[in-house]
């Protein structure tokens, strides 16, 4: 690491210039987004120095009790993001709960995997390792989860009378809601797939760019990429998996019947 | 026959209600009143209480897929879930169209081209191959004109001569004195029979 060009806050205030001439052209072209283009990137900034100097007390203070605490903070930002990203959302505690399940199961399953017998650091929890590799897991997971179900209970919705129509000539509740489950799956994993295909040739993701930027050899950032988003692509196929099956169970129940009744329209 | 005893479902009920084998019952009453809930709670489509039987057993003891197959119910609008009329029936060929005044050739038909009378028969069409014991018919005949409405009254009078019990929905008084041996009125959730037809 001894290629590594340490940036100077002065260097980075240079490099919003262009961030703060995109504003005054909306100024000046009225598009209207001067405002929410400043907010953004207020939040960004202070978001991001505020999680650098949390990241490095953690680190220095190295507590598994500390780290755990905040990655269930992570997790429930995260479970509330999922709710809050679906147009039609299921009533009650389950709104939230299905979703934030399938993602904790799955991301935590697959994040203690990568670091207990993948990673291996020492030890196992460190913070260095633990939250960067749970964040980026636990961001994909929740991005395919909110799109399967919003996918999902859009479907159900829009063709309760197609899926009735197959319950009154006898079809088991998993049977009429089939190719909605499947739909729903697909959606999920849809972002995984595409961006397995693209990354190298379209795309260098962010990750690897920044260890090569840092001064790590490229053969090295590639490895901990792939291993990345192996985790990321798996972690999201199980979560979608569980979260839509989940949630179609609570969206009918034991006589057979679909449930919309359960379901609440936002926005 | 079917045997409704005590049932109920958001406004509607307590119901009680016995349908003889082969018998016809009519029911009439303002929109709004229940008539499609009072059916779908029969079904089991939606949550309800009560006690509901036919000859087969009591709901309760069946499982609500064989529950539906043998207490079929033709709702007011069918529901499509292929692009292939065939899609939706399990012996496509077998499925007797003309004898609804509907093409043979209708079963290599898109499911988006059909008018909405020729829903209504196929849909009650692919009801009838599970041989159910009780038919619950939603408003059957509304999108139909007079001479597919007599068709469709023949081919059901066909269902009950084989002893199939009818629930059936009609804001049509004329037909509910055609094919009725009972006639009851929706209203304020309770069922009260109207004078003899």
């Amino acid at each position: 690491m001894s290629e590594y060009v340490q940036l100077s806050y002065f260097d980075i205030a240079l490099a919003s210039v262009f961030l703060l001439l995109n504003g005054v052209l909306s100024l000046w072209l009225r598009l209207g987004i001067a405002r929410s283009l400043a907010f953004a990137m207020v939040r960004m900034v202070v978001q991001l120095l505020l999680v650098g100097m949390l990241l490095k007390s953690l680190f220095a203070i190295q507590s598994p009790w500390l780290t755990l605490l905040v990655a269930l903070f992570m997790a429930s930002f995260a479970a509330r993001e999922i709710w809050a990203r679906q147009e039609r959302r299921l009533k009650g505690w389950r709104g939230l709960a299905i979703g934030g399940s399938a993602m904790a199961a799955s991301v935590g399953m697959v994040a203690l995997v990568a670091l207990i017998v993948l990673v291996q650091p020492a030890p196992w929890w460190s913070p260095r390792y633990a939250l960067p590799l749970l964040g980026m897991i636990m961001g994909n997971a929740m991005t395919g989860i909110s799109l399967s179900l919003d996918t999902l209970h859009t479907a159900l919705n829009r063709e309760q009378r197609a899926i009735e129509a197959q319950l009154i000539l006898g079809a088991n509740k998993w049977r009429a809601m089939r190719p909605f489950l499947r739909q729903a799956m697909r959606a999920g994993m849809m972002p995984s797939i595409n961006g397995m295909a693209a990354v190298g040739v379209v795309s260098l993701p962010g990750m690897m760019t920044g260890q090569i930027l840092s001064g790590v050899d490229p053969n090295e950032a590639v490895k901990y990429q792939l291993l990345v988003m192996f985790l990321i692509a798996g972690a999201t196929g199980l979560a979608v998996v569980l979260a839509t099956l989940g949630s179609a169970k609570a969206l009918s129940d034991d006589r057979d019947r679909l449930r919309l009744d359960r379901l609440r329209k936002h926005r | 026959m079917l045997e409704i005893e005590a049932l109920s479902r958001l406004q509607i009920g307590p119901i009680n209600l016995r349908v003889a084998n082969g018998e016809v019952i009519a029911i009439t009453g303002p929109s709004g009143s229940g008539k499609s809930l009072l059916l779908r709670a029969i079904a089991d489509l939606d949550p309800n209480e009560g006690q509901v039987k036919t000859q087969s057993g009591a709901r309760a003891a069946l499982p609500a897929p064989e529950w539906r197959r043998k207490v079929a119910y033709l709702p007011a609008e069918s529901g499509w879930w292929a692009e292939h009329v065939a899609d939706h029936f399990q012996l496509p060929d077998l499925a007797d169209t003309p004898s609804l005044g509907i093409s043979p050739e209708a079963m290599g038909w898109e499911v988006i081209r059909l008018s909405s009378g020729e829903r209504q028969r196929l849909a009650f069409l692919r009801l009838l191959e599970h041989e159910p014991e009780v038919l619950l018919l939603d408003e059957p005949t509304a999108p139909l004109d007079a001479e597919n409405t007599l068709l469709f009254e023949a081919r059901l009078k066909r269902c009950i001569a084989k002893g199939v019990s009818v629930i059936i929905v009609t804001h049509d008084r004329a037909q509910a004195n055609r094919i009725a041996d009972r006639h009851f009125e929706l209203a304020d959730g309770k069922l009260i029979e109207a004078a003899h037809v």
